[in-house]
């Protein structure tokens, strides 16, 4: 059994004529904390993808726990993904079911489990992300940073080997944003799953993280420790660190002239 | 200002032409691969039938207010309209057998699935379209469970079994409605209202033709309705297009079959 338990190699992928991803490697080792960043639309969510096997590469390949993703057909792929829990951008609940019934959904769906034990995990899993409590509310009740701890107890159900997160820390309160924080590491740490955060939060990625992949321009721009990356001189990854307005990534979207364009009388 | 060249304007409307009958034929393709896949991966609905109950209740019972009261309107405008003709003959007594048979044979089945596809169809559309958007079609992906056979089948067979009862329901009320406006109203005699209707309604050549066409309206609507809201593109405009497409393409559809059953079914 290799150490890694996801292995991207050489891998390409496009759609609609342009590349978004050329000639990646990374490597997630068993029970690490592993980010990806870089700006958005770089191809960081849809890496997440690929490793899900949502979509297929077009050229190179993701293996997970050693088997090839997108050579598997539907069956093989379900069973990869039983491995595999995801926590979505605005955590993607299920607004018609309660938080207690959104928890115990891959249970019921995936297992033989008796109802009885449903709920007592059900409510273990609420417990370890501190909204046991809230197990009757219903979705649109929560605030943004609970319904990210509601989807982050219904992605460790049924203790997944390995937990994607997209942009856990997107659009929360510095409380929240601490509380998810903490709770990857933790939960990353209890279950001995391997952790694989897609984020451009540089600050809380960087406390929880044991490595970092940079992806910029479709290649990985930059690779190392958090410890590494903050004393990196790249030109990108200063930019990125610190947030510099100008850098390698340009503040003005590529235009035509502006004098000339002023001077138009009308558009074309 | 450049003027533009006929022959260009000339090819480019072609153009627009065949990209969009090739996007038609791309969207028929591709509803007719989701009606099989629903079709292979129906087992679940039948298996685990709370949740095929479940949605008919939201698409069935929730339809009856609308369906009753418009049946209800439609039968006593039927007994009207039907009454001021059949005097000019002296046949008022025929009035039962015309209200019975426009009903049973036509107004039923059709306005029944109108109704539906403008309540129903557009619920469906509208909640599995914001499921895609929300990524929570995605998120059941990812626990490896199948939308199809989670979402989709239940709610189709659910509509294919909800449209005969309703249709059923519209065609009673209805000749509650003329009964009350050609008996009590009028003043045509309450016996021959009802034997005419007995004597001339016959069950395999009206009502079972009725029932058959009502089925095969709900495999119509259902299908559109859910083929709508699974292609939606995952934007507040996306879904509110779907939605409206909905309605248009059910109704249209809803309209065409009826002519092609009704040619069958005079013919046999």
């Amino acid at each position: 059994m290799t150490n890694n338990i996801v292995e991207i190699d050489n891998l390409s992928f496009g759609y609609k004529g342009r590349l978004l991803h050329q000639g990646i490697n990374m490597v997630f080792p068993r029970g690490k904390v592993v980010a990806i960043m870089g700006g958005s639309g770089s191809g960081k969510t849809t890496l997440l993808r690929l490793i899900g096997g949502q979509i297929k590469p077009t050229k190179g390949q993701v293996r997970v726990n050693g088997e090839v993703v997108h050579e598997q057909d539907r069956d093989g792929i379900y069973k990869l993904r039983r491995k595999m829990g995801m926590l979505f951008q605005h955590g993607a609940l299920f607004t018609d079911l309660s938080v207690y019934e959104n928890v115990a959904f891959p249970m019921r769906e995936l297992t033989d489990l008796p109802d009885s034990m449903i709920h007592d995990l059900v409510l273990m899993k609420l417990n370890a992300v501190g909204l046991r409590g809230a197990h009757k509310m219903m979705p649109t009740e929560l605030s943004g940073g609970m319904a990210r701890r509601v989807a982050l107890a219904r992605a460790i159900a049924l203790d997944p080997q390995i937990i994607m997160y997209d942009e856990p820390f997107a659009g929360l309160d510095p409380i929240s944003m601490g509380v998810i924080c903490g709770l990857i590491r933790s939960l990353n740490d209890a279950l001995g799953a391997t952790s694989i955060i897609v984020s451009h939060d540089v600050k809380e990625t960087f406390l929880i993280a044991d490595y970092v992949y940079f992806v910029a321009n479709g290649v990985v721009a930059a690779e190392g420790t958090p410890d590494d990356l903050m004393q990196s001189t790249l030109p990108f990854v200063h930019q990125f660190v610190h947030g510099d307005k100008d850098g390698p990534v340009p503040f003005h979207y590529a235009a035509g002239d502006y004098q000339t364009e002023l001077m138009k009388k009308s558009h074309d | 200002m450049t003027k533009s060249n006929p022959l260009i304007s000339i090819i480019s409307t072609l153009q627009g032409i065949g990209h969009r009958m090739v996007e038609r034929i791309w969207r028929l393709g591709a509803g007719a691969r989701l009606f099989f896949l629903t079709i292979i991966y129906s087992g679940e609905s039948f298996k685990r039938f709370h949740l095929t109950l479940r949605e008919i209740y939201s698409t069935g019972v929730m339809s009856l207010l609308i369906i009753i009261v418009s049946a209800f309107f439609v039968g006593m405008v039927l007994a009207l309209q039907g009454y001021n003709t059949l005097q000019k003959y002296g046949s008022s007594e025929a009035i039962g057998v015309l209200v019975a048979l426009s009903l049973v044979r036509e107004l039923g089945p059709v306005v029944t699935a109108l109704l539906f596809a403008g309540r129903a169809g557009t619920a469906i559309t509208a909640e599995i379209g914001l499921m895609k958007t929300t990524e929570q079609l995605s998120a059941m992906e990812m626990m490896a469970v199948n939308p199809i056979s989670r979402v989709v089948a239940p709610r189709f067979w659910a509509g294919v079994i909800s449209m005969p009862i309703l249709a059923t329901l519209f065609s009673m009320v209805g000749i509650l409605g003329g009964y009350i406006v050609a008996v009590p109203l009028i003043g045509v005699d309450d016996g021959a209202f009802w034997s005419q209707m007995q004597a001339n309604v016959d069950f395999q050549s009206d009502i079972v033709n009725g029932v058959i066409k009502s089925l095969v309206f709900g495999v119509a609507c259902t299908m559109i309705a859910l083929f709508e809201g699974f292609d939606a593109p995952p934007t507040a405009e996306g879904v509110s297009r779907a939605t409206t497409r909905t309605v248009v393409i059910s109704s249209l559809t809803v309209l065409g079959l009826d002519f092609v059953l009704t040619s069958f079914m005079l013919v046999i």
